[in-house]
């Protein structure tokens, strides 16, 4: 068996963005002193006069990235999603959110899995945030195909929104060459008729693995990678809870207020359901490796499948 | 435009705040008096607009940072023929589009949307710089209250601005010396603001904020200074052209009853008709 590939979904966020910063003119990219870390040093180190460091000040980035939409540009702004969605967060809803501007936000080291710098960095929070925002597109990629294609719509797509990337190398499970994205279009990759899995980033390849667990076990898992969060497949989320009657949804992020919240604010409405949120679990995270942490925090295929065993059952 | 007739203007802009804070029974009176004569003066002669076509893109840019002076932004756009007049009337009305704080989504002539103190200077640098990369011509002014520069955030843009030399940027702050809970001093003093600036690499000009002739002379400054910022620090009157609102706090934020309000019209009714009579 050949060896997986793994590249992290924010250095796909780099590439994406020199290769769109070729093609548009309009693009400008904005960073608060981490373009190391974030990959936008990729779009600095080719296109220096577009790129601009804030310094460490989240929430006038966030503003001078408003008034360059205000003006036309397109820019992508980034930090760490703890900063991003955290500490900007009102700026993100006043000066983007309300006035729609067509600024998208590239939040990278989101989830437990920024490891060992521990709970301050670990934003497990930053969907449920984002989400609550009038307008305000939510993608959160599962591997480095799916982050380069939601790179591209996002340019596409006229308003704002919140890109969420992961620190951590994750295997790449999609091909590139026929893989296609749309926001807001879920993607089956598993059908079965027991259990619906709805997954996200990261998440989606444990799910994958835990589908294979259950189905050695005669449990027939359907697969769902939703990458767009807001807006949510409700048409292809409805359909798979009528048909398994069962849901399980798995994120690198609170069960308050995720994807998890957001299949049970449709559900709950629209088809009751009964739901098993497998997320972070109200509480913070802490140092170690991120392999390690997704462990311990229950998040990888074997602790998926086994929660998931025992729903079914 | 000659003094006189700036002043005319201004106190016809006056009458629009008090008028649209008087129909809503809420909003800030005070903090728009003391702007009024600023604002009028970047509608009337210093900036580059034009009503008929609000979004043109060469157009010069203004940031209201200190929001809650909807009023006086307004009341300038209507007689600036950006809408009409009468709808100032409509402020705060449920269906208006005249929202309490500037919407730029629904009110021609509104170039950003603020309100929230200490975020609009910061989406002014951005305009400034994306002036700069297009090599465009046009200038940014951002008014910001002097107790909104208590916000992190201003000094965050302003270290940036510096930083860029951003010389087609212009922040004003209008220092009326009162915030809601009382003088500045006695809340959280930002003084000396002139120096702040100053360490923040902006050039700065201090100024009696309802002399046209020392504004007219700060914004020719400004456009004369090459590589860095303007920092304009207005010294005004909370209120000002409303006897009983002038320096008091109180007024930063509620509206005047019926008998108030007449009685401010009447003042401000008389001295249009005292600058009619020069």
């Amino acid at each position: 068996m050949s060896e997986v590939k793994k590249v992290a979904t924010r250095e796909s966020y780099g590439n994406a963005l020199v290769e769109l910063g070729k093609k548009h003119e309009e693009l400008v990219v904005l960073d608060a002193d981490l373009a190391g870390a974030t990959k936008t040093g990729m779009f600095k180190k080719e296109f220096p006069e577009r790129f601009f460091d804030c310094g460490i000040a989240e929430a006038n980035m966030t503003g001078i990235a408003a008034g360059f939409a205000a003006c036309g540009k397109v820019p992508f702004m980034s930090s760490f999603a703890m900063f991003a969605a955290g500490r900007a967060f009102e700026q993100v809803r006043n000066s983007i959110g309300y006035p729609h501007l067509n600024v998208k936000i590239g939040a990278t080291h989101a989830g437990i899995s920024v490891g060992e710098d521990g709970a301050t960095h670990q934003c497990n929070e930053d969907i449920a945030l984002m989400r609550t925002i009038p307008g305000m597109v939510v993608i959160n990629p599962c591997d480095a195909v799916e982050a380069r294609a939601a790179v591209l719509a996002a340019y596409e797509y006229e308003g704002p929104v919140y890109l969420r990337f992961g620190r951590l190398a994750i295997p790449v499970i999609n091909d590139e060459a026929d893989y296609q994205f749309e926001i807001g279009k879920g993607i089956v990759l598993r059908e079965g008729c027991d259990v619906t899995i709805a997954a996200t980033g990261l998440c989606v390849n444990e799910a994958l693995g835990a589908a294979r667990m259950l189905s050695e076990h005669g449990i027939e898992a359907e697969v769902i990678n939703i990458h767009t969060i807001k807006p949510l497949d409700e048409e292809l989320v409805l359909a798979s809870a009528a048909k398994t009657k069962r849901v399980v949804t798995v994120e690198e992020h609170s069960v308050i207020g995720g994807l998890g919240s957001a299949v049970c604010d449709l559900l709950s409405e629209k088809a009751p359901t009964h739901v098993l949120k497998i997320g972070i679990q109200d509480v913070f995270g802490e140092s170690g490796p991120a392999l390690e942490l997704i462990r311990r925090y229950g998040l990888d295929a074997e602790n998926i499948y086994k929660k998931v065993k025992a729903f079914v059952e | 435009m000659e003094n006189l007739q700036l002043q005319k203007v201004a106190n016809e802009i006056r009458k629009g705040i008090v008028t649209a804070v008087h129909s809503a029974k809420s909003g800030h009176p005070g903090g728009s008096l003391s702007a009024a004569d600023i604002i009028a003066y970047l509608y009337f002669e210093e900036m580059n607009v034009d009503p008929m076509h609000p979004r043109k893109p060469d157009r010069d840019r203004f940031v209201l940072s200190k929001g809650h002076v909807a009023p006086a932004l307004y009341a300038t756009l209507a007689h600036r023929g950006f809408f009409p007049v009468a709808d100032l009337s409509s402020l705060r009305h449920v269906g208006s589009y005249l929202q309490g704080h500037p919407d730029m989504k629904h009110i021609p002539g509104v170039d950003m949307s603020t309100g929230s103190l200490g975020q609009g200077f910061s989406a002014a640098v951005g305009m400034a710089a994306s002036g700069k990369l297009d090599s465009s011509g046009y200038r940014v002014y951002a008014l910001a209250g002097d107790g909104e520069i208590q916000e992190g955030q201003i000094w965050e843009a302003a270290m940036f601005a510096g930083h860029r030399k951003l010389d087609n940027l212009v922040l004003i702050v209008d220092n009326n010396d009162l915030q809601i809970d009382g003088k500045l001093e006695e809340v959280c003093s930002p003084y000396p603001i002139d120096k702040k600036f100053e360490a923040f690499n902006f050039h700065v000009i201090t100024i009696d904020g309802h002399d046209f002739d020392a504004i007219r002379g700060a914004f020719r400054e400004a456009r004369e200074t090459k590589g860095m910022p303007t920092a304009i620090i207005a010294n005004t009157v909370k209120g000002k052209g409303v006897s009983f609102m002038e320096h008091q706090a109180s007024w930063h934020g509620s509206a005047p009853n019926d008998e108030q309000f007449e009685i401010a019209m009447e003042e401000l009714k008389k001295a249009g008709e005292a600058l009619c009579q020069r």
